[in-house]
């Protein structure tokens, strides 16, 4: 009896799934994978709505040739052993294409589940610049240029606007963070101008960072660039302007969120953080930003109008080729130009947006100000 | 030889921090011979409890000691209604059993608090208001230490000393012992072992609470996995004290702080955790029950 009530409640499970699986060839799926909650959730959910509101806008529009797109969010929490599970859930979901990850080292996690399925991933905030310039991951594209194109500003700032010698990098040990301080750490040894006093990764989540702070000062630097995210940065910000240092503090896209100032309050004042270029002219952020107020009632947040860019494009690449076959949609993806939030773009053979870049920021009265 | 102190005096910030939280795991593994991994989300606990009464008292314009005074107090009355009610639902029931079933629903307790507070509450960071004022006569050591390392450095001090003369002197602290040392012998005398673990849990909770309100007031941030990383710090001191010992918690804890403070003033902080880490696998070797723990007599 028991496994007679077992084998009918599997038939009526399997019979509520067959009608998805059977509409497969009539929708095209959108996979969005990110960080939709945890730590780095702030990062991750403005992907989510900017996917909801193109997809909406497109379905309206009649679809992209003449199917409708469906979407398929997952959420990977940020970590490279989650991303590699909704990979293998999302391929086996018969996704199309992926609009995700949200963090380098979970998106690197997922990338060869992805290109063993032959599905293309288009990320707005993967940054690692192994991701498109090792040449080994040929189904990866991205609206947000890569780290090494934020640490050449962050140096070039520190070394010529504010005229510093003596840098302390310092990063969480992440794929992100270890990259851009790598890299940061590279260009201020070519450039010739400044050296490097410390280069040292803290860990993330410990309850004090005084310690590396007074190694900080004791080094003599006269800034900092941190890799990594907002929550050690407005750890080790609030420190140092405890113990009285005054030096700069610069850092990377991973800071330049606003919940950096809310949580480092009136220490985050003056801190820099690069970050994607504004675009407020742009008529079609205009449009994307003012969507969002309509649909959700709130401003969007970190990587929205990259996101949003992404989602345009990657459906316009499929308009285009008129089918969604990898090969087919990468040579779009290339040739087309396409009209966005973040400019006129198309992606380069290795994968990277040409037309988009960073600018520097600056916190000025509790907001980021892009500085000239 | 400034920078020694320097790294000497953020060493002992925080093992009082971790002091904080390893005196409750102290305590109840004195108790029961139980690990309470839910122990570092009753700290979490305690510091979005201070931080939800300081926001709302601040909103209304009260005097910054009345809001840590009252923050206090209310965090540590809630945190002990956690504390209380873990131990009745996830380890009574599991008196008798074997050692391992506890273990294994104290770490199911941990992931239960945490994600209820991360759906009940948010995901996100958010800013801690600094409880602890700067203090003027503080201005010019600033640089070296803070207010607040001053005040989590005292708290510890007197959290630590009240607590050895509760446990020495005081008629629930002899019933603590005698539970300690016999549960069988203390049920026969008289002594209502439920109660006395009770206390030892609803003690050990509100210090946590305390130590939520003083540490996120220094950190300045918290969210809900904050109890994660500073629970496991905290269990490795009081295993590195010698678990079960209430001065070996504190001995431990800063030991272990010193120990990572100067790691990373010397060496590098990449390098933090490997020469704790190490620390604790050597001592445990030449001293398998920690610093300051009494070798465990097998009961026949």
């Amino acid at each position: 009896m028991k496994i007679n009530t077992l084998v009918a409640a599997a038939a009526v499970v399997l019979a509520m799934m067959l009608p998805g699986a059977g509409m497969a060839g009539d929708t095209i799926k959108l996979g969005v994978a990110g960080a939709h909650s945890g730590d780095l959730a702030s990062y991750g959910l403005p992907t989510v709505n900017a996917a909801k509101l193109v997809v909406d806008e497109v379905n309206a529009k009649g679809g992209v040739n003449g199917k409708k797109v469906e979407l398929l969010i997952e959420d990977d929490v940020c970590k490279p052993e989650v991303a590699a599970n909704i990979a293998t859930k999302l391929v086996s979901q018969g996704v199309d294409i992926v609009l995700g990850h949200t963090c380098s080292g979970a998106t690197k996690s997922a990338l060869p589940i992805y290109k063993a399925a032959g599905v293309i991933l288009i990320s707005p905030s993967a940054t690692s610049p192994e991701l498109t310039q090792s040449g080994g991951y040929p189904n990866f594209f991205r609206t947000i240029a890569p780290d090494n194109m934020q640490a050449k500003p962050e140096v070039e700032f520190a070394l010529n606007v504010l005229g510093v010698k003596k840098i302390a990098v310092i990063h969480d040990k992440g794929d992100y963070g270890k990259g851009v301080a790598e890299l940061a750490k590279g260009f201020i040894e070519k450039s010739g101008k400044g050296e490097v006093v410390l280069f040292e990764g803290v860990t993330p989540g410990a309850v004090d960072y005084s310690a590396i702070v007074q190694k900080i000062k004791q080094s003599q630097a006269d800034a900092v660039i941190f890799g990594g995210y907002h929550p050690e940065a407005s750890k080790i910000v609030s420190m140092m302007r405890k113990k009285r240092m005054s030096i700069a503090f610069l850092s990377d896209d991973g800071v330049k969120d606003d919940t950096f100032i809310k949580v480092a309050g009136k220490d985050a004042e003056g801190v820099y953080a690069t970050g994607p270029k504004d675009n407020s002219k742009n008529p079609l952020s205009q449009a994307a930003v003012a969507a969002h107020k309509k649909a959700y009632n709130s401003d969007p947040g970190a990587f929205y109008e990259s996101a949003y860019s992404a989602s345009l494009a990657i459906l316009n690449a499929i308009d285009k080729a008129g089918s969604t076959e990898i090969a087919a949609v990468t040579k779009a993806l290339q040739a087309e130009r396409v009209d966005t939030p973040v400019g006129t773009i198309n992606f380069d053979a290795q994968g990277d947006a040409v037309g988009v870049g960073f600018a520097m920021y600056q916190v000025k009265n509790g907001r980021f100000v892009e500085v000239k | 030889m400034d920078y020694f102190i320097e790294l000497f005096l953020s060493g002992l910030t925080r093992g009082s921090i971790y002091a904080l939280i390893a005196l409750g795991y102290t305590m109840v593994y004195g108790i029961i011979g139980l690990i309470n991994f839910a122990h570092g989300e009753i700290y979490m606990i305690g510091a979005f409890t201070s931080f939800i009464v300081a926001t709302v008292l601040s909103i209304y314009g009260f005097p910054l000691a009345a809001i840590v005074v009252v923050a206090g107090v209310a965090a540590a009355i809630w945190s002990s209604a956690y504390g209380y009610t873990v131990e009745k639902i996830a380890y009574k029931p599991l008196r008798h059993a074997p050692r391992l079933a506890p273990l294994i629903s104290a770490i199911g307790m941990s992931i239960l608090l945490q994600n209820y507070v991360l759906l009940a509450q948010t995901s996100d960071f958010l800013p801690f208001p600094a409880l602890i004022p700067e203090f003027a006569f503080m201005e010019p050591v600033a640089h070296i230490i803070g207010s607040s390392d001053l005040v989590i450095l005292l708290t510890t001090t007197v959290v630590m000393l009240a607590l050895t003369l509760l446990i020495k002197f005081t008629r629930i602290g002899k019933a603590m012992r005698a539970t300690a040392q016999d549960r069988t012998m203390a049920l026969l005398v008289g002594i209502n072992v439920d109660r006395v673990i009770s206390a030892t849990f609803i003690l050990g909770s509100a210090l946590a609470a305390i130590g939520g309100l003083l540490i996120a007031s220094h950190i300045g941030q918290i969210n809900f996995a904050i109890g994660f990383i500073a629970g496991i710090k905290a269990f490795t001191a009081a295993v590195l004290g010698g678990i079960g010992s209430i001065p070996g918690a504190v001995l431990g804890s800063l030991v272990l702080g010193l120990t990572e403070s100067f790691a990373t003033g010397y060496v590098s902080s990449d390098y933090e955790d490997v020469f704790a880490f190490s620390l604790l696998v050597l001592i445990l070797i030449f001293k398998p029950s920690g610093l300051l723990g009494k070798a465990e007599a097998k009961k026949v």
